[in-house]
């Protein structure tokens, strides 16, 4: 392990790996009873393989990779509805690259483009919205795609089109929040997490309060992390320490960044434009309550879901055979103890979606061999 | 397209819509700051570091923060992947001038 090259201050982070060595012994964590903390972040995620701190920790902390990224947690039939939007005549669809290579029953967007679908990626929504303004005779679809941290960009971009009057916009929204699955994880009666690593980027928008519940009704500690190596061991020992201490309380380690009532400005434009759906189905989880988002009867024309009468739910669709992304989503599995990892579900063909982001638990798993394999001593 | 990348406000390009170029590792390109205005006038963010998100400015940072987060994003790939992408889209709309 190059120790030395992946942290800013090499000091500091093996006084923090110390410790959090110390504290888990305190804990009285094992190999085979390990204390184990959910990193809900698909960049947390990303950055815990690519720094190898799984690997820099004892025996008896374990992570578990959290549900946090958008493109992994997108169920095959809203790609499925993506595929069809995007297939009709006079349709420019356009996306974020991530959600090119998801895989959905029709193949992907990237296969329906090969097929002579118009599909474009955009770097943000207002690159889709100056393609509308450049295309007035096309109908310009914006695939909306993310957690709190890309859901006001979308509403902002929603309105800036309603105020200059473009008719020929519609989003088709996807965009989730991220705490009702972990209410759903904390209510499964055989998960079992001892503490969570906030999000930083999406606690930037929504604040410290929404995790209230985890430490209140379930007694959890959670500390919202920031994304340098360091933040995160950091805040891996806040969590450690609450858990020693019998404490449960919602810790901020990242307040340079985020302030604990969030971003009015993005909290109000988001409530203006989308209302809660009843529920929204997330790959791997299923249908959870009040997870996702559509667009207000206010802003009805400049929803896909309505433009093109798609709604939602109409047509389900089955995770492929064989693949165990729920699993692995809840913790149940590592990446690499799914069958088809390496083999039948690789980054370049993925078969499930947590191998295609570079924040899906498989794809980190895949590209820097973050798995715990023994060690022979000396 | 969940972390951001870290940029510097250049100028404020079009205040009606609330737009800003903004300097991201070199780069150039217009971004929304509606999120960040805050009650000072809008000129007043010219030289501010900023994180943005797609396209958006969601949150002032300082300088430090901001070459720390460059410098982790530059070894993750990412930073590389975001500014490829912003070229990309602003390449495909080019296009179609
Ligand atoms: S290896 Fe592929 S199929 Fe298996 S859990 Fe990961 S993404 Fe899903």
């Amino acid at each position: 392990m190059k120790f030395s090259s992946e942290f800013r201050d090499p000091e500091l982070a093996r006084g923090v790996l110390t410790a959090i060595a110390r504290t888990v012994a305190e804990i009285g964590a094992t190999a085979e009873r390990p204390v184990r903390i959910m990193e809900i972040c698909g960049g947390h995620t990303h950055a815990i393989f690519r720094n190898g701190i799984d690997r820099l920790v004892p025996e008896g902390l374990e992570f578990i990779h959290g549900p946090g990224c958008p493109v992994c947690v997108l169920p095959m039939a809203r790609v499925d509805e993506a595929v069809r939007i995007a297939r009709l005549p006079g349709v420019v669809f356009t996306t974020f690259g991530d959600a090119m290579r998801v895989p959905g029953t029709l193949g992907s967007l990237n296969q329906a483009k090969a097929e002579g679908a118009d599909i474009r990626m955009v770097y943000s929504p207002l690159d889709a919205l100056e393609l509308a303004r450049r295309l007035p005779d096309r109908e310009i679809v914006f695939f909306g795609l993310g957690f709190e941290t890309t859901t006001p960009s979308t509403a902002l971009t929603i309105r800036q089109a309603r105020d200059e009057g473009v008719t020929n916009f519609t989003v088709f929204c996807n965009h989730i929040a991220v705490t009702p699955p972990l209410r759903v994880l904390l209510e499964d009666p055989h998960m079992l997490l001892d503490g969570f690593i906030g999000p930083g980027h999406v606690s930037m928008v929504i604040g410290t309060r929404p995790y209230a519940f985890i430490a209140n009704e379930f007694g959890k500690p959670i500390v919202v992390a920031g994304f340098e190596p360091l933040d995160l061991l950091q805040s891996v020992l806040m969590v450690l320490r609450q858990i020693r201490d019998g404490r449960a309380e919602v810790e901020n380690q990242y307040a340079r960044v985020v302030p604990e009532a969030g971003n009015p400005v993005a909290l109000a434009v988001c409530d203006e434009v989308y209302e809660p759906r009843r529920s929204f189905e997330w790959r791997g989880l299923g249908e959870i309550d009040r997870s996702g988002l559509r667009i207000r009867e206010a802003y009805a024309d400049f929803d896909a879901e309505r433009r093109f009468e798609i709604g939602y739910g109409a047509r389900s669709a089955a995770d492929p055979d064989g693949c165990a992304c729920g699993e692995v989503m809840t913790g149940r599995l590592k990446p690499f103890q799914c069958p088809q990892f390496g083999t039948g579900c690789t980054p370049r063909m993925p078969l499930g979606a947590l191998m295609v982001s570079s924040e899906g638990a498989c794809a980190a798993c895949y590209q820097y061999g973050g798995q715990r394999r023994p060690e022979p001593v000396g | 397209m969940c972390l951001g990348i870290p940029g510097r406000i250049v100028e404020i390009s079009d205040p009606t819509r609330k737009l800003a170029t903004i300097d991201v590792a070199g780069v150039r390109r217009e971004v929304n700051v509606m999120c960040i205005e805050g009650d000072a006038p809008l000129d007043t963010l010219v030289g501010a570091w900023v994180l943005i998100h797609v396209g958006f400015a969601m949150s002032r940072i300082d300088e430090e923060e901001a070459r720390a987060t460059l410098d982790i994003l530059a070894q993750m790939g990412e930073a590389e992947d975001e500014v490829a992408a912003m070229r990309a889209s602003e390449r495909m709309l080019g296009a179609e001038r």
